[in-house]
Protein backbone atom coordinates (compact mmCIF):
# COMPACT_ATOMS: atom_id res chain seq x y z
CA UNK A 1 0.00 0.00 0.00
CA UNK A 2 2.88 2.19 0.64
CA UNK A 3 3.42 2.49 -3.63
CA UNK A 4 -0.14 4.58 -4.09
CA UNK A 5 0.19 7.67 -5.34
CA UNK A 6 -2.23 10.75 -5.02
CA UNK A 7 -3.63 10.16 -8.23
CA UNK A 8 -3.90 6.32 -7.56
CA UNK A 9 -6.13 7.35 -3.75
CA UNK A 10 -8.02 10.41 -6.02
CA UNK A 11 -9.16 7.39 -8.28
CA UNK A 12 -9.66 4.86 -4.96
CA UNK A 13 -11.94 7.50 -3.61
CA UNK A 14 -13.43 8.65 -6.81
CA UNK A 15 -14.41 4.57 -8.04
CA UNK A 16 -15.76 4.42 -4.77
CA UNK A 17 -18.02 7.61 -5.03
CA UNK A 18 -19.10 5.85 -7.77
CA UNK A 19 -20.08 2.55 -6.04
CA UNK A 20 -22.42 5.25 -3.40
CA UNK A 21 -24.48 6.86 -6.70
CA UNK A 22 -24.16 3.33 -7.98
CA UNK A 23 -26.29 2.20 -5.04
CA UNK A 24 -27.73 5.38 -4.44
CA UNK A 25 -29.33 5.14 -8.07
CA UNK A 26 -30.44 1.49 -7.53
CA UNK A 27 -31.83 1.63 -4.68
CA UNK A 28 -35.41 1.90 -6.35
CA UNK A 29 -34.99 -0.96 -8.54
CA UNK A 30 -35.25 -3.30 -5.52
CA UNK A 31 -37.58 -1.52 -3.54
CA UNK A 32 -39.45 0.68 -5.19
CA UNK A 33 -42.23 -1.45 -5.84
CA UNK A 34 -41.78 -2.85 -2.72
CA UNK A 35 -42.32 0.87 -0.63
CA UNK A 36 -45.26 1.96 -2.99
CA UNK A 37 -47.60 -0.55 -2.33
CA UNK A 38 -46.70 -1.02 1.04
CA UNK A 39 -45.18 -4.27 1.62
CA UNK A 40 -42.66 -2.59 4.07
CA UNK A 41 -42.05 0.59 5.36
CA UNK A 42 -39.71 2.92 3.57
CA UNK A 43 -36.76 2.57 5.95
CA UNK A 44 -37.15 -0.70 6.48
CA UNK A 45 -36.99 -1.97 2.66
CA UNK A 46 -33.90 0.39 2.14
CA UNK A 47 -32.07 -0.92 5.39
CA UNK A 48 -32.97 -4.72 4.23
CA UNK A 49 -32.12 -3.92 0.35
CA UNK A 50 -28.48 -2.07 1.62
CA UNK A 51 -28.02 -5.37 4.14
CA UNK A 52 -28.26 -7.63 0.95
CA UNK A 53 -25.83 -5.73 -1.49
CA UNK A 54 -23.34 -5.51 1.32
CA UNK A 55 -23.73 -9.54 2.15
CA UNK A 56 -23.81 -9.96 -1.94
CA UNK A 57 -20.51 -8.17 -2.18
CA UNK A 58 -19.04 -10.72 -0.15
CA UNK A 59 -20.88 -13.47 -1.72
CA UNK A 60 -19.50 -13.63 -4.91
CA UNK A 61 -15.70 -14.47 -5.64
CA UNK A 62 -16.03 -14.29 -9.59
CA UNK A 63 -14.59 -10.89 -9.90
CA UNK A 64 -15.43 -8.63 -12.70
CA UNK A 65 -12.09 -9.66 -14.99
CA UNK A 66 -12.54 -6.43 -17.04
CA UNK A 67 -14.75 -3.36 -16.13
CA UNK A 68 -15.87 -2.83 -19.40
CA UNK A 69 -16.69 -6.25 -20.67
CA UNK A 70 -14.36 -5.82 -23.99
CA UNK A 71 -16.34 -2.37 -24.93
CA UNK A 72 -13.04 -0.29 -24.63
CA UNK A 73 -9.60 -1.97 -25.12
CA UNK A 74 -8.21 -1.80 -21.62
CA UNK A 75 -4.26 -2.56 -22.69
CA UNK A 76 -2.45 0.19 -21.77
CA UNK A 77 -5.48 2.03 -20.13
CA UNK A 78 -4.01 4.91 -18.03
CA UNK A 79 -5.13 6.00 -14.60
CA UNK A 80 -6.09 9.23 -15.45
CA UNK A 81 -8.64 7.53 -17.84
CA UNK A 82 -10.35 5.31 -15.54
CA UNK A 83 -10.35 8.20 -13.39
CA UNK A 84 -11.70 10.54 -16.18
CA UNK A 85 -14.84 8.00 -17.02
CA UNK A 86 -15.41 7.73 -13.57
CA UNK A 87 -16.03 11.21 -12.80
CA UNK A 88 -18.64 11.44 -16.51
CA UNK A 89 -20.29 8.26 -14.42
CA UNK A 90 -20.95 9.96 -11.29
CA UNK A 91 -22.25 13.48 -12.67
CA UNK A 92 -24.84 11.38 -15.06
CA UNK A 93 -25.82 9.56 -12.20
CA UNK A 94 -26.67 12.58 -10.03
CA UNK A 95 -28.15 14.42 -12.53
CA UNK A 96 -30.06 12.01 -13.63
CA UNK A 97 -31.08 11.18 -9.82
CA UNK A 98 -31.85 15.00 -9.65
CA UNK A 99 -34.53 14.76 -12.83
CA UNK A 100 -35.92 11.46 -10.73
CA UNK A 101 -35.50 9.49 -13.81
CA UNK A 102 -34.30 5.60 -13.45
CA UNK A 103 -31.32 5.44 -15.97
CA UNK A 104 -28.65 2.24 -15.82
CA UNK A 105 -25.72 3.34 -13.63
CA UNK A 106 -23.21 0.36 -16.17
CA UNK A 107 -24.24 2.62 -18.95
CA UNK A 108 -23.31 5.70 -17.32
CA UNK A 109 -19.81 3.81 -16.39
CA UNK A 110 -19.43 2.65 -20.03
CA UNK A 111 -20.46 6.31 -21.44
CA UNK A 112 -17.63 7.46 -19.35
CA UNK A 113 -14.99 4.67 -20.40
CA UNK A 114 -15.66 5.38 -23.77
CA UNK A 115 -15.30 9.19 -24.06
CA UNK A 116 -12.22 8.59 -22.03
CA UNK A 117 -10.97 6.23 -24.01
CA UNK A 118 -12.07 8.13 -27.35
CA UNK A 119 -10.28 11.42 -26.05
CA UNK A 120 -7.08 9.39 -25.19
CA UNK A 121 -6.67 6.74 -27.64
CA UNK A 122 -9.07 7.55 -30.44
CA UNK A 123 -11.96 5.72 -31.70
CA UNK A 124 -9.79 2.97 -32.17
CA UNK A 125 -9.95 2.21 -28.73
CA UNK A 126 -13.61 1.77 -28.54
CA UNK A 127 -14.93 -1.94 -29.72
CA UNK A 128 -18.12 -0.84 -32.22
CA UNK A 129 -19.99 -3.80 -32.19
CA UNK A 130 -19.76 -5.01 -28.53
CA UNK A 131 -21.12 -1.69 -27.80
CA UNK A 132 -24.28 -2.78 -29.44
CA UNK A 133 -24.38 -6.07 -28.58
CA UNK A 134 -23.91 -5.22 -24.61
CA UNK A 135 -25.17 -2.17 -24.64
CA UNK A 136 -28.13 -0.79 -27.05
CA UNK A 137 -29.88 -3.93 -27.83
CA UNK A 138 -30.12 -5.23 -23.95
CA UNK A 139 -31.47 -2.02 -23.82
CA UNK A 140 -34.02 -2.37 -26.40
CA UNK A 141 -34.89 -5.99 -24.98
CA UNK A 142 -34.54 -5.59 -21.08
CA UNK A 143 -38.09 -3.42 -20.81
CA UNK A 144 -39.82 -5.88 -23.39
CA UNK A 145 -38.72 -9.47 -21.91
CA UNK A 146 -39.83 -7.89 -18.51
CA UNK A 147 -42.49 -5.59 -19.66
CA UNK A 148 -44.15 -9.09 -21.05
CA UNK A 149 -43.53 -10.84 -18.44
CA UNK A 150 -44.60 -8.83 -16.16
CA UNK A 151 -48.21 -8.26 -18.01
CA UNK A 152 -48.99 -11.90 -18.71
CA UNK A 153 -48.19 -12.18 -15.42
CA UNK A 154 -50.18 -9.70 -14.00
CA UNK A 155 -53.16 -10.40 -16.17
CA UNK A 156 -53.51 -14.22 -15.46
CA UNK A 157 -52.74 -13.15 -11.49
CA UNK A 158 -56.03 -11.02 -11.87
CA UNK A 159 -57.93 -13.70 -13.83
CA UNK A 160 -57.27 -16.61 -11.49
CA UNK A 161 -58.17 -14.38 -8.11
CA UNK A 162 -61.02 -12.55 -9.42
CA UNK A 163 -63.48 -13.53 -6.75
CA UNK A 164 -60.93 -13.64 -3.71
CA UNK A 165 -61.57 -10.77 -1.07
CA UNK A 166 -59.02 -8.17 -2.15
CA UNK A 167 -57.68 -6.96 1.30
CA UNK A 168 -56.80 -11.06 2.64
CA UNK A 169 -55.05 -11.65 -0.51
CA UNK A 170 -52.72 -8.43 -0.69
CA UNK A 171 -50.62 -9.53 3.29
CA UNK A 172 -49.96 -12.66 0.83
CA UNK A 173 -48.75 -10.72 -2.21
CA UNK A 174 -46.78 -7.88 0.14
CA UNK A 175 -44.92 -10.97 1.17
CA UNK A 176 -44.04 -12.85 -1.95
CA UNK A 177 -42.42 -9.67 -2.79
CA UNK A 178 -40.32 -9.09 -0.19
CA UNK A 179 -39.22 -12.04 -1.29
CA UNK A 180 -38.63 -11.09 -4.85
CA UNK A 181 -37.27 -7.52 -4.07
CA UNK A 182 -34.20 -9.52 -1.84
CA UNK A 183 -33.30 -11.18 -4.68
CA UNK A 184 -33.08 -8.53 -6.90
CA UNK A 185 -31.14 -6.94 -4.07
CA UNK A 186 -28.74 -9.73 -3.57
CA UNK A 187 -28.13 -9.80 -7.16
CA UNK A 188 -27.32 -6.25 -7.60
CA UNK A 189 -25.07 -6.50 -4.72
CA UNK A 190 -23.13 -9.61 -6.20
CA UNK A 191 -23.03 -7.44 -10.07
CA UNK A 192 -22.49 -3.90 -9.03
CA UNK A 193 -20.04 -3.89 -6.52
CA UNK A 194 -18.10 -6.51 -7.96
CA UNK A 195 -17.80 -3.75 -10.87
CA UNK A 196 -15.64 -1.26 -8.31
CA UNK A 197 -13.56 -3.95 -6.80
CA UNK A 198 -12.42 -4.67 -10.89
CA UNK A 199 -12.19 -1.02 -11.31
CA UNK A 200 -9.81 -0.16 -8.28
CA UNK A 201 -8.00 -3.17 -8.26
CA UNK A 202 -7.24 -2.38 -12.36
CA UNK A 203 -6.48 0.58 -11.23
CA UNK A 204 -4.10 -0.44 -8.48
CA UNK A 205 -2.42 -3.02 -10.88
CA UNK A 206 -2.04 0.23 -13.69
CA UNK A 207 -0.48 2.02 -11.12
CA UNK A 208 2.24 -1.04 -10.50
CA UNK A 209 0.93 -1.68 -6.67
CA UNK A 210 -0.66 -5.27 -7.69
CA UNK A 211 0.58 -7.81 -9.67
CA UNK A 212 -1.84 -7.99 -12.83
CA UNK A 213 -4.33 -10.72 -12.67
CA UNK A 214 -4.10 -10.42 -8.55
CA UNK A 215 -7.45 -10.98 -6.55
CA UNK A 216 -9.20 -7.76 -5.07
CA UNK A 217 -7.31 -7.01 -1.88
CA UNK A 218 -9.82 -7.09 1.37
CA UNK A 219 -9.74 -3.69 2.04
CA UNK A 220 -10.72 -3.30 -1.44
CA UNK A 221 -13.45 -5.71 -0.90
CA UNK A 222 -14.60 -4.38 2.25
CA UNK A 223 -14.85 -0.32 1.11
CA UNK A 224 -16.58 -1.21 -2.07
CA UNK A 225 -19.52 -3.53 0.06
CA UNK A 226 -19.70 -0.22 2.26
CA UNK A 227 -19.86 2.03 -0.03
CA UNK A 228 -22.87 0.60 -2.63
CA UNK A 229 -24.64 -0.64 0.80
CA UNK A 230 -24.95 2.91 2.33
CA UNK A 231 -25.43 4.54 -1.14
CA UNK A 232 -28.79 1.92 -1.09
CA UNK A 233 -29.55 2.92 2.50
CA UNK A 234 -29.81 6.51 1.91
CA UNK A 235 -31.94 5.68 -0.40
CA UNK A 236 -32.79 7.74 -4.08
CA UNK A 237 -36.07 8.41 -2.90
CA UNK A 238 -36.29 10.42 -6.06
CA UNK A 239 -35.83 7.59 -8.25
CA UNK A 240 -37.90 5.42 -5.93
CA UNK A 241 -41.19 8.03 -6.10
CA UNK A 242 -41.08 7.71 -10.27
CA UNK A 243 -40.29 4.06 -10.41
CA UNK A 244 -42.88 2.87 -7.39
CA UNK A 245 -45.74 5.92 -8.10
CA UNK A 246 -44.21 7.88 -10.97
CA UNK A 247 -44.94 5.36 -13.86
CA UNK A 248 -48.08 3.74 -12.89
CA UNK A 249 -50.13 2.87 -10.00
CA UNK A 250 -49.13 -0.57 -8.45
CA UNK A 251 -51.93 -2.51 -6.16
CA UNK A 252 -49.47 -5.26 -4.17
CA UNK A 253 -50.89 -8.03 -6.53
CA UNK A 254 -49.07 -5.93 -9.89
CA UNK A 255 -46.03 -4.58 -7.97
CA UNK A 256 -45.85 -8.87 -6.99
CA UNK A 257 -45.79 -9.57 -10.39
CA UNK A 258 -43.64 -6.73 -11.30
CA UNK A 259 -40.53 -7.87 -8.61
CA UNK A 260 -40.91 -11.13 -10.02
CA UNK A 261 -40.57 -10.49 -13.50
CA UNK A 262 -37.55 -8.44 -12.46
CA UNK A 263 -35.82 -11.26 -10.07
CA UNK A 264 -36.46 -13.59 -13.16
CA UNK A 265 -35.84 -11.70 -16.26
CA UNK A 266 -31.99 -10.59 -14.10
CA UNK A 267 -31.31 -14.33 -12.86
CA UNK A 268 -32.06 -15.55 -16.08
CA UNK A 269 -29.94 -13.10 -18.39
CA UNK A 270 -26.77 -13.44 -15.65
CA UNK A 271 -27.14 -17.12 -15.95
CA UNK A 272 -28.01 -17.61 -19.79
CA UNK A 273 -25.62 -14.74 -20.55
CA UNK A 274 -26.97 -11.97 -21.91
CA UNK A 275 -26.99 -9.73 -19.43
CA UNK A 276 -29.62 -7.25 -19.25
CA UNK A 277 -29.01 -3.64 -17.18
CA UNK A 278 -31.15 -3.87 -13.61
CA UNK A 279 -32.91 -0.53 -14.15
CA UNK A 280 -33.96 -1.51 -17.80
CA UNK A 281 -35.70 -4.99 -16.46
CA UNK A 282 -36.82 -3.44 -13.40
CA UNK A 283 -38.18 -0.40 -15.38
CA UNK A 284 -40.12 -2.63 -17.91
CA UNK A 285 -41.64 -4.64 -14.88
CA UNK A 286 -43.06 -1.78 -13.28
CA UNK A 287 -44.59 -0.80 -16.56
CA UNK A 288 -46.41 -4.34 -17.79
CA UNK A 289 -47.85 -4.69 -14.29
CA UNK A 290 -49.62 -1.21 -14.80
CA UNK A 291 -50.79 -2.55 -18.37
CA UNK A 292 -51.73 -5.80 -17.64
CA UNK A 293 -54.38 -4.77 -15.32
CA UNK A 294 -57.51 -4.12 -16.53
CA UNK A 295 -57.97 -0.32 -15.76
CA UNK A 296 -54.19 0.69 -15.49
CA UNK A 297 -53.08 3.63 -15.95
CA UNK A 298 -49.25 4.34 -17.76
CA UNK A 299 -48.09 7.82 -17.40
CA UNK A 300 -46.46 8.18 -20.83
CA UNK A 301 -45.12 11.02 -20.21
CA UNK A 302 -42.85 9.86 -17.47
CA UNK A 303 -42.02 6.83 -19.29
CA UNK A 304 -41.01 8.91 -22.21
CA UNK A 305 -38.53 11.08 -20.46
CA UNK A 306 -37.38 8.10 -18.76
CA UNK A 307 -36.52 6.48 -22.50
CA UNK A 308 -34.86 9.65 -23.17
CA UNK A 309 -32.65 9.26 -20.25
CA UNK A 310 -32.22 6.05 -21.24
CA UNK A 311 -30.82 7.26 -24.69
CA UNK A 312 -28.94 9.67 -23.54
CA UNK A 313 -26.81 8.17 -20.93
CA UNK A 314 -24.38 7.02 -22.92
CA UNK A 315 -23.61 10.08 -25.15
CA UNK A 316 -23.88 12.22 -21.92
CA UNK A 317 -21.84 10.41 -19.84
CA UNK A 318 -19.48 9.99 -22.84
CA UNK A 319 -18.87 13.48 -23.18
CA UNK A 320 -17.90 14.46 -19.51
CA UNK A 321 -15.44 11.59 -19.79
CA UNK A 322 -14.25 12.66 -22.57
CA UNK A 323 -13.68 16.39 -21.39
CA UNK A 324 -12.68 14.95 -17.77
CA UNK A 325 -9.64 12.97 -19.96
CA UNK A 326 -8.75 16.26 -21.85
CA UNK A 327 -8.36 18.05 -18.67
CA UNK A 328 -6.32 15.47 -16.42
CA UNK A 329 -4.21 15.10 -19.46
CA UNK A 330 -2.78 18.51 -19.17
CA UNK A 331 -0.96 17.33 -15.55
CA UNK A 332 -1.36 17.14 -12.25
CA UNK A 333 -3.44 20.51 -11.93
CA UNK A 334 -5.52 19.06 -15.01
CA UNK A 335 -6.77 15.91 -12.71
CA UNK A 336 -6.98 18.32 -9.79
CA UNK A 337 -9.38 21.11 -11.16
CA UNK A 338 -11.31 17.89 -12.82
CA UNK A 339 -11.66 16.81 -9.04
CA UNK A 340 -12.63 20.31 -8.32
CA UNK A 341 -15.06 20.39 -11.07
CA UNK A 342 -17.03 16.93 -10.02
CA UNK A 343 -17.08 18.25 -6.32
CA UNK A 344 -18.84 21.67 -7.67
CA UNK A 345 -20.93 19.88 -9.95
CA UNK A 346 -22.34 17.24 -7.36
CA UNK A 347 -22.53 20.29 -4.43
CA UNK A 348 -24.59 22.35 -7.20
CA UNK A 349 -26.64 19.07 -7.97
CA UNK A 350 -27.23 18.78 -4.55
CA UNK A 351 -28.28 22.14 -3.46
CA UNK A 352 -30.56 22.14 -6.52
CA UNK A 353 -32.44 18.53 -5.04
CA UNK A 354 -32.92 20.93 -1.61
CA UNK A 355 -35.48 23.03 -3.31
CA UNK A 356 -37.56 19.88 -3.60
CA UNK A 357 -36.92 17.19 -1.55
CA UNK A 358 -37.92 13.63 -1.44
CA UNK A 359 -37.30 11.87 1.20
CA UNK A 360 -38.21 8.45 3.14
CA UNK A 361 -40.66 10.48 5.47
CA UNK A 362 -42.77 12.01 2.08
CA UNK A 363 -42.73 9.42 -0.34
CA UNK A 364 -45.82 8.58 0.01
CA UNK A 365 -47.56 12.33 0.24
CA UNK A 366 -46.29 13.18 -3.32
CA UNK A 367 -48.33 13.27 -5.98
CA UNK A 368 -47.61 11.77 -9.41
CA UNK A 369 -47.38 13.63 -12.55
CA UNK A 370 -51.10 13.75 -13.43
CA UNK A 371 -50.67 15.54 -17.01
CA UNK A 372 -47.51 16.18 -18.20
CA UNK A 373 -48.83 19.87 -20.54
CA UNK A 374 -50.34 20.83 -17.44
CA UNK A 375 -47.70 20.06 -15.26
CA UNK A 376 -45.33 21.74 -17.47
CA UNK A 377 -47.00 24.75 -18.10
CA UNK A 378 -47.86 25.25 -14.21
CA UNK A 379 -44.10 24.50 -13.58
CA UNK A 380 -43.55 27.04 -16.10
CA UNK A 381 -45.50 29.86 -14.84
CA UNK A 382 -44.50 29.15 -11.03
CA UNK A 383 -41.40 31.01 -9.94
CA UNK A 384 -38.59 28.34 -8.18
CA UNK A 385 -39.05 28.46 -4.46
CA UNK A 386 -35.78 30.83 -3.52
CA UNK A 387 -33.58 28.05 -2.13
CA UNK A 388 -29.99 27.52 -0.64
CA UNK A 389 -28.98 27.68 -4.48
CA UNK A 390 -26.42 29.88 -3.68
CA UNK A 391 -24.47 27.64 -2.48
CA UNK A 392 -23.33 26.51 -5.58
CA UNK A 393 -21.43 30.19 -5.77
CA UNK A 394 -17.82 29.59 -6.14
CA UNK A 395 -17.07 27.65 -8.92
CA UNK A 396 -20.16 28.81 -11.00
CA UNK A 397 -18.07 29.51 -13.96
CA UNK A 398 -16.00 26.27 -14.17
CA UNK A 399 -19.15 24.52 -13.12
CA UNK A 400 -21.37 25.82 -15.80
CA UNK A 401 -19.43 24.57 -19.01
CA UNK A 402 -19.39 20.89 -17.42
CA UNK A 403 -23.03 21.36 -17.40
CA UNK A 404 -23.79 22.00 -20.22
CA UNK A 405 -21.92 19.40 -21.82
CA UNK A 406 -24.73 17.19 -20.08
CA UNK A 407 -27.94 17.75 -21.99
CA UNK A 408 -31.05 17.64 -19.56
CA UNK A 409 -33.78 14.86 -21.26
CA UNK A 410 -36.33 17.60 -22.33
CA UNK A 411 -37.14 21.34 -22.20
CA UNK A 412 -40.30 20.30 -19.35
CA UNK A 413 -37.63 18.78 -16.52
CA UNK A 414 -38.73 21.31 -14.41
CA UNK A 415 -42.45 19.73 -14.15
CA UNK A 416 -40.95 16.99 -11.86
CA UNK A 417 -43.37 14.68 -10.34
CA UNK A 418 -42.06 15.72 -7.17
CA UNK A 419 -43.17 19.19 -7.86
CA UNK A 420 -45.96 19.77 -5.06
CA UNK A 421 -43.47 18.80 -1.95
CA UNK A 422 -44.00 20.79 0.95
CA UNK A 423 -42.79 19.40 3.84
CA UNK B 1 -20.97 -7.99 -35.50
CA UNK B 2 -22.41 -11.04 -33.79
CA UNK B 3 -25.62 -10.73 -32.00
CA UNK B 4 -26.04 -14.08 -29.79
CA UNK B 5 -30.29 -13.71 -30.76
CA UNK B 6 -30.28 -17.83 -29.27
CA UNK B 7 -29.07 -16.23 -25.80
CA UNK B 8 -31.45 -13.38 -25.96
CA UNK B 9 -34.27 -15.74 -26.88
CA UNK B 10 -33.69 -18.22 -24.27
CA UNK B 11 -33.91 -15.21 -21.61
CA UNK B 12 -36.98 -14.19 -23.23
CA UNK B 13 -38.55 -17.36 -23.05
CA UNK B 14 -37.65 -18.57 -19.60
CA UNK B 15 -37.98 -14.81 -18.31
CA UNK B 16 -41.67 -15.45 -19.54
CA UNK B 17 -42.78 -19.05 -18.48
CA UNK B 18 -40.98 -18.61 -14.78
CA UNK B 19 -42.60 -15.69 -14.28
CA UNK B 20 -45.93 -16.03 -15.33
CA UNK B 21 -45.60 -19.89 -13.48
CA UNK B 22 -44.64 -18.41 -9.89
CA UNK B 23 -46.83 -15.99 -10.12
CA UNK B 24 -49.87 -18.09 -11.34
CA UNK B 25 -48.49 -20.65 -8.40
CA UNK B 26 -48.22 -18.12 -5.77
CA UNK B 27 -52.14 -16.47 -6.74
CA UNK B 28 -53.34 -19.48 -6.32
CA UNK B 29 -51.62 -20.42 -3.09
CA UNK B 30 -52.94 -16.50 -1.80
CA UNK B 31 -56.76 -17.48 -2.84
CA UNK B 32 -56.08 -21.02 -1.61
CA UNK B 33 -55.53 -19.37 2.09
CA UNK B 34 -58.44 -16.83 1.19
CA UNK B 35 -60.59 -19.81 0.47
CA UNK B 36 -60.05 -21.43 3.75
CA UNK B 37 -62.43 -19.26 5.99
CA UNK B 38 -65.09 -19.62 3.63
CA UNK B 39 -64.65 -23.18 2.94
CA UNK B 40 -65.35 -25.88 6.01
CA UNK B 41 -64.20 -29.28 6.64
CA UNK B 42 -62.28 -31.42 3.97
CA UNK B 43 -62.41 -28.54 1.03
CA UNK B 44 -60.67 -26.14 3.09
CA UNK B 45 -58.08 -28.71 3.95
CA UNK B 46 -57.74 -29.64 0.52
CA UNK B 47 -57.57 -25.62 0.27
CA UNK B 48 -54.96 -25.20 2.67
CA UNK B 49 -52.60 -28.24 2.00
CA UNK B 50 -52.89 -27.14 -2.04
CA UNK B 51 -51.75 -23.24 -1.05
CA UNK B 52 -48.92 -24.85 0.87
CA UNK B 53 -47.82 -26.95 -1.90
CA UNK B 54 -47.75 -23.44 -4.21
CA UNK B 55 -46.27 -21.66 -1.87
CA UNK B 56 -43.19 -24.73 -0.76
CA UNK B 57 -42.64 -24.40 -4.92
CA UNK B 58 -42.44 -20.83 -5.11
CA UNK B 59 -40.11 -21.07 -2.06
CA UNK B 60 -38.08 -23.83 -4.26
CA UNK B 61 -37.82 -21.22 -6.66
CA UNK B 62 -36.27 -18.61 -4.37
CA UNK B 63 -33.83 -21.10 -3.45
CA UNK B 64 -32.75 -22.05 -6.75
CA UNK B 65 -32.14 -17.79 -7.35
CA UNK B 66 -29.96 -17.64 -4.79
CA UNK B 67 -28.27 -20.74 -5.74
CA UNK B 68 -27.42 -19.16 -8.62
CA UNK B 69 -26.41 -15.36 -7.34
CA UNK B 70 -24.18 -17.59 -5.35
CA UNK B 71 -22.75 -19.94 -7.14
Amino acid sequence: MEHITLLLGIVIVTALVFDFTNGFHDTANAMATTISTGALRPKTAVAMSATLNLVGAFLSVEVAKTISGGIINEQGIRVEVIFAALVGAILWNLLTWLLGLPSSSSHALFGGLIGAAVASAGWSAVNGSTVVTKVLIPAVAAPIVAGLASMLATRLSYAVSSHTDEKAASKGYRAGQIASAGLVSLAHGTNDAQKTMGIITLALVTGGVLAPGSNPPTWVIVSAGMAIALGTYLGGWRIIHTLGKGLTDLAPQQGFAAQTSAATAILASSHIGFSLSTTQVCSGAVLGAGMGRKGGVVRWSTATRMFAAWGLTLPAAGLVGAGAELLTRQGTWGTVVTGVLLIAGSTVIWALSRRKPVTSDNIHEIEPESAGVVTAAVAAVTPPPAGPVATADAPVDATADLKTTIPSPDAGTSAEPNRAATV
Amino acid sequence: MKIDWAALGSVFGVSLVVTVALVGLFTLGVVGLTKKESAEGGTAALAVTGAYACFAACAAAVAYGIYLIVA
